[in-house]
């Protein structure tokens, strides 16, 4: 096959041009949808980032008509847009955006749809490609995939057509495995994006740059010189009205086995031989390939119990709307992993998240080995301490790095002190949301910052036992107190004088 | 959505000393971060302004406008000959929304007054003024070349709009100057971006690149003032598909024709003034080519309205989406883009520059 000409135009521009699209979204008239995929799709287009020939698809069970369906889109985008909606740019999004009602298993409803499609080719003389957005209840994914396959919907001549699948992508091992069967059973892996939203967050793909862009990390960024790693995803909320949801996942399934071991992958991989997608995600899957699931004792669950956060009193989890009294989904989870290879050996990885507790924050804090001699005095200050790392994905986007200083004056004592770089203040362009960013990727066909097959199996590999050991043991949790750092007894957890950072 | 900010400490002396500012400076971010630990000092960059003092209001105006791109630290130098001292205010500002544990970037401006027996030695005024090791920015909308000149050893970045040149000869000349001494980022080649993208796009597809040697007829129309811009678009077009220029002519309607030489044929160019354009930048592009398609990009209500009519005189037309940024989206993208690096500016404008 030869080369296509590479196109002299694209050179030096910031939005490179993506083939013209149909998006569908199943599931258009949902929660995510109106948060976050239609505000995504209207900034684009404000932007001017979107394909310049684009046409949107909304597929939900509820009977609207076209002209309904544009109207609550519009609503949506007033509503949760991270900017102001341009009302002239929200009319061209929605001028010929259409509506196809119908429940997901019904076979009757993909013709239809397959019909909407092949009218915008026509009106556009060309084959738009085809990108189908999965904004479901999980259990439809299968279905729908099935459906797509049975109407020929999985292959567009002349032009791409790409599935993206939101979380989660099953709620066991099993499932996962039976989930990527079915859809692999009608698409190629190259089609499927299944997204996991941190990795469109800035901070997280800076933690690539970080360390891949820069000398003096690397060589510090081993068992010899790193202590430990803790990586937090705390929440101060509660579950506000999702205990339809979250009951059913918990905090482990919920953030850690997905969200929270990618944070893992990116800061243990090594440097790929490119930043092609399939050569960072074969590193990443290396390192799931590396860490064995946890043992008991390595593992800590709880419920929040009522409590004062931000000076309001909470209810405890059992005491949520929708949440049965016997409840036995933890809304907090930590563990302990290794990851066993030449790099990492023995150093301890934290992971912790919950809801309802001190602080919102997201973060991954690397402590280095301390200095091997104390020659300071310590006296009259903390001392020296281990240098750390600090990545925060949220709410302060950056980097911080805690140094040792002297404290001014005749003494000679030293405490810490921070180095930061913040997004916020560093840079002047804001940070798309991270769906804005995923959108645009997937329809250009870039799959680096979703998941790929073997790597949502090998992280449900690691995770998985828990979920069965902790369904398999009677209740009740162990409680915390609402607004606090989470359980008594997660010190447990540490190694040796390893301590939490303060949430 | 642009953050509103508030002024949080003010300092003002008059007949001062650079030391003194800078040391004001310190003392009100000082005073600022006491009242609040989330006040932090934004870090991207420092922009210097030198203005007119009667339009000052103006530019100070513009600037609010820009938003999140706001500079660090702006210095502005409001000239006039009534100046006899070097008097100042500076002001930190924050933004006035800000949430309980996020961090709030202060901002600093100084505004000095200036007269013309300080614009050649203005380097030892604002030199000790601008952060150090973040890039400098330095923007001269009222001409004040040489006060410019004088401050191009401490700036990276050198910000134009070249479309305030009435002679776009001139312009062009001028920007060569600069172009050999710094970088430059020309607000006039921003206004041309979402025109740029839309023609690259146009042509993506792996079937219809071939076609971008064989374009046969491109006619570009702009605002009256705003001809640069057109020169830009043609030499943008010209540097990337190897086109040979010369200068255009103006013919009896006052358009600029000419004809470029490819490899396979001549491209006829027509450069012609809109005057219903109430905005500088382009009005819109016509581009023909010799297997018989035609495309024309206006610009429209929500972005670009797009006309095609392809080899079997199948004509399409439709909206290409895109919010209006203007003029203060403009400038803010052009404080943005000092932070980046176009590599295909100089091109466009050398080739830009055999059009004249």
């Amino acid at each position: 096959m030869t080369e296509p000409l590479p196109n002299p135009l694209t050179e030096g521009l910031e939005r490179l041009p993506v083939h013209p699209t149909a998006l569908v979204i199943f599931g258009g008239t949902g929660d995510l949808a109106r948060r976050k995929l239609l505000p995504a799709l209207y900034n684009l287009a404000a932007d001017g980032a979107l394909p310049e020939r684009f046409h949107l698809i909304g597929v939900s069970r509820s009977e609207l008509p076209d002209e309904e369906f544009r109207t609550q889109a519009a609503a949506a985008v007033k509503e949760f847009s991270r900017r102001e909606a341009d009302p002239k740019v929200l009319d061209a999004l929605l001028a010929e955006a259409r509506y196809i009602s119908g429940s997901f298993d019904d076979e009757g409803m993909y013709p239809r749809l397959s019909e909407a499609l092949d009218g915008f080719d026509a009106a556009s003389g060309q084959q738009l490609n085809r990108a189908f957005y999965l904004s479901t209840a999980p259990e439809f994914f299968p279905v729908i995939v099935e459906a797509l396959g049975r109407h020929d919907l999985t292959a567009h001549d002349g032009a791409e057509v790409r599935v993206i699948i939101e979380k989660p992508f099953g709620t066991t091992l099993a499932e996962a495995q039976e989930l990527n069967r079915t859809v692999l059973s009608v698409l190629d892996e190259s089609q499927v994006f299944r997204i996991d939203h941190y990795l469109g967050k800035e901070t997280v793909q800076n933690m690539l740059a970080f360390r891949f862009a820069n000398g003096m990390f690397e060589p510090l960024w081993n068992r010899n010189y790193i202590r430990n790693v803790q990586i937090t995803a705390s929440e101060d909320i509660g579950i506000g009205s999702r205990a339809g949801y979250y009951d059913h996942a918990g905090a482990l399934r919920d953030l850690m086995q997905n969200h929270m071991m990618q944070l893992l992958t990116l800061l243990c991989m090594e440097p790929p031989v490119d930043f092609s997608a399939d050569e960072i995600r074969n590193e990443k899957v290396k390192v799931l390939h590396a860490i064995q699931p946890p043992e008991p004792d390595r593992t800590i669950r709880a419920q929040y119990a009522p409590g004062v956060v931000a000076g309001r009193e909470v209810p405890g989890y059992l005491g949520e709307n929708g949440v049965p009294e016997d409840s036995n989904t933890e809304t907090f989870a930590a563990v302990r992993l290794t990851v066993q290879n030449w790099r990492w050996a023995g150093v301890p990885f934290y992971l912790r998240t919950g809801k309802r507790l001190s602080r919102k924050v997201t973060e991954i804090a690397v402590t280095l080995r301390p200095v091997p001699h104390q020659a300071f005095n310590q006296e009259g200050s903390v001392g020296v301490q281990p240098n750390q790392l600090i990545f925060t994905v949220q709410p302060n986007e950056g980097v911080t790095l805690k140094l040792g200083a002297k404290i001014p004056g005749t003494r000679m004592r030293v405490r810490g002190v921070n180095m930061e770089f913040l997004y916020g203040t560093t840079f002047l362009s804001q940070s798309p949301e991270a769906y804005e960013k995923l959108i645009m990727d997937a329809m250009r066909g870039d799959a680096t910052l979703f998941t790929r097959n073997d790597e949502v199996e090998a992280q449900w590999r690691i995770m998985d036992p828990v979920v069965q050991r902790w369904e398999a043991a009677p209740g009740p949790l162990p409680q915390y107190e609402a607004g606090t750092a989470g359980p008594a007894g997660i010190e447990q957890l540490l190694a040796g004088d390893d301590k939490w950072r303060a949430i | 959505m642009v953050p509103a900010a508030k002024t949080d400490a003010v300092w003002r002396a008059e007949d001062t000393t650079p030391t003194a500012i800078e040391a004001a400076l310190r003392a009100l971010m000082t005073e600022s971060r006491s009242r609040s630990q989330s006040y932090v000092p934004a870090r991207s960059l420092n922009l210097v302004c030198i203005v007119d003092e009667d339009y000052s209001g103006e530019v100070a105006n513009r600037l609010r406008g820009v938003g999140r791109f706001a500079a660090s630290r702006t210095v502005v130098c409001a000239v006039s000959p009534r100046h006899r001292t070097l008097d100042a205010v500076a002001t930190i500002a924050v933004p006035t929304d800000t949430e309980e544990g996020v961090h709030a970037p202060m901002r600093e401006t100084v505004v000095l007054d200036v007269g013309p027996q300080h614009l050649r030695q203005l380097a030892t005024i604002i030199d000790p003024l601008v952060i150090t090791d973040v890039p400098t920015v330095v923007w001269s909308p009222h001409g004040h070349s040489d006060a410019l000149d004088a401050l191009l050893g401490l700036a990276q970045v050198v910000l134009v709009d070249s479309v305030d040149e009435p002679e776009p000869a001139d312009a062009v000349a001028r920007l060569r100057e600069l172009m050999d001494r710094t970088y430059v980022v020309d607000l006039a080649w921003l206004r041309t971006t979402p025109w740029r993208e839309r023609i690259a796009a146009t042509f993506d597809p792996e079937k219809l690149r071939p076609d971008l040697r064989l374009i046969s007829n491109l006619v570009v129309r702009h605002h009256p003032d705003s001809a640069i811009a057109g020169l830009l678009f043609v030499g943008w077009l010209a540097s990337r598909l190897d086109w040979e220029l010369g200068p255009l002519r103006v013919d009896g309607a006052g358009a600029r024709t000419g004809r470029a030489h490819t490899r396979r044929q001549d491209v006829q160019l027509r450069l012609q003034a809109d005057r219903t354009m109430t905005v500088r930048g382009l009005a819109g592009v016509e581009i023909e080519t010799a297997s018989g398609r035609w495309l024309r990009l206006d610009r429209g209500a929500g972005g670009l309205r797009a006309r095609y009519r392809g080899p079997r005189q199948n004509d399409r037309e439709w909206t290409i989406m895109g919010a209006s940024r203007g003029e203060p989206g403009i400038l803010g993208e052009g404080i943005r883009q000092a932070l980046l690096r176009d590599a295909t500016y100089r091109p466009a404008l050398l080739r830009a520059s055999e059009l004249v």
